[in-house]
């Protein structure tokens, strides 16, 4: 075993001091250092896509980042949507589109879509389905996965232009 | 599927990198930028790195601006970052088209250009934008620094000419000439997945005929390189379909394709034939 190296991870707008291991991959920290079990680890090797947080706001597999490098930076996960109003706006329509079935690629598919929206507001279906092809649904057939994140585009859209 | 140990090395300057990979590439020393392909090899212990040399940290190596009539691309320039035209001419909007063919946006959020260029995998989009357009590749070492050609660059699978101790800092890609098109072409089998094979082309059109044709593939040999057999039937000649086909052709007939479970040599030649005719298609109509 190499040395630890004693690192701060600011996850959700909150620090966890914690000690790794520089083989120590940033979801299995998030997981097993911070306690927040929420990120779920699929593959291991970046391809599903289950591990995806926001790191300084853009989408990364955590699987394929060592905690050590993600120190500085700000992280977001699953549990950092909600908040005590109740669920966020994603969350919401994943329930009201029936878009998870087990629910155990559905951190990353938050994750990936709270960071597309927020840098891309207006981004267009075709590019949705691009973005959203990054990661793997072996239950939903992915059509109520885009469905919800569409609904969210254009809720939002509409509230903007109300606001105008 | 967890990575064997390893002593991790952020370096803060090119000089600390070079002199930390100088001590530590003959201990299984390697440089992390991106990690999307290192890490994944890591995980599956195909890659077991006793060191790992981290240059995320180096600003310098951020840093991506035309001078002098080329692009220059640092070593922490991350795909992303070519998904808007990085310059306003033929090269950027090129770029941007190539980029959104590699992997998925959360890979190119962190993975880098010359990161795909030091890993030099046959499949690599970046690799054959290299080899087609001429880059010159910087590698720098505690001995010193010196370019390289992208002809002498590629030595076979994942197989480069950097030495173990030297650092791939930055790619220079020449500006394409303001009437040149650009046309590129990609096959894979799912969204994202590595190219059974593709192609990047780039002509002028001057008087009604093609000029400086450049034909390059990827994806189908070891490395990806020039077909000049294809640009002899281009060069002259007026941009059409009848011509791109030949082209396309004698693409296919040239190339010695891979072979995997999957995929047979005549299928990849199949598929160079295709890739090369809707590259030069895209580049013909590439008229902005």
């Amino acid at each position: 075993m190499t040395p630890r190296i004693d690192i701060t991870l600011n996850v959700n707008g909150s620090d966890h001091d914690i000690r790794v291991e520089p083989r120590r991959t940033l979801a299995d920290a998030l997981r097993q250092d911070c306690g927040l079990t929420g990120t779920n680890v699929g593959c291991e090797h970046g391809v599903c896509g289950a591990c995806t947080v926001l790191l300084d706001g853009e989408p990364v597999r955590s699987c394929l980042m060592f905690a050590v490098q993600a120190q500085g930076r700000r992280l977001r996960t699953v549990e950092g949507l909600a908040n005590a109003e109740g669920l966020h706006p994603l969350q919401q329509a994943f329930t009201d589109h029936h878009a998870l079935q087990c629910g155990y690629c559905t951190p990353g598919f938050l994750m990936l879509a709270a960071g597309t929206l927020e840098r891309h507001p207006d981004i267009d279906d075709e590019s949705l389905r691009e973005v959203l092809s990054s990661n793997l649904c072996r239950c939903t057939g992915y059509q109520n996965i885009l469905r919800a994140v569409r609904a969210v585009r254009d809720s939002r859209r509409l509230a903007r232009e109300d606001a105008r | 599927m967890k990575p064997a140990p390893f002593q991790w090395h952020p370096a803060s300057s090119l000089d600390e990198a070079v002199a930390l990979l100088a001590r530590y590439a003959p201990e299984d020393g390697r440089v992390i930028a991106g990690g999307q392909s290192l890490v994944p090899s890591m995980a599956l212990r195909v890659a077991l790195p006793a060191h790992l040399i981290d240059i995320n940290g180096i600003a310098s190596l951020a840093r991506l601006e035309v001078e002098a009539g080329r692009l220059s691309i640092g070593a922490c320039v991350r795909h992303a970052a070519f998904e808007h035209p990085v310059e306003p001419g033929v090269l950027g909007r090129l770029l941007a088209t190539v980029a959104a063919n590699i992997a998925h946006a959360p890979i190119r959020t962190r993975g880098t250009f010359c990161g795909s260029l030091a890993n030099a995998d046959p499949a690599s989009e970046w690799c054959l934008v290299a080899a087609t357009l001429g880059a010159t590749l910087v590698a720098v070492s505690a001995r010193g620094t010196r370019e390289v050609a992208a002809a002498d660059w590629f030595h076979g699978i994942m197989t480069t000419a950097l030495a173990e101790d030297e650092l791939l800092a930055e790619a220079r890609l020449p500006l394409l000439a303001t009437d040149a098109r650009a046309g590129f072409h990609e096959f894979s089998r799912r969204a994202g997945d590595y190219a059974l094979a593709m192609s990047l082309c780039t002509f002028r059109v001057v008087e009604g005929r093609m000029r400086e044709a450049r034909v390059g593939v990827g994806g189908v040999e070891p490395q990806p390189r020039r077909i000049p057999e294809a640009e002899r039937l281009l060069e002259g000649e007026r941009p059409e379909p009848e011509t791109f086909a030949r082209a396309a052709r004698a693409a296919a007939d040239a190339v010695d394709p891979l072979e995997d479970i999957r995929t047979r040599a005549a299928y990849r030649r199949d598929l160079v034939a295709a890739s090369v005719r809707r590259s030069l298609q895209a580049a013909c109509d590439d008229t902005h």
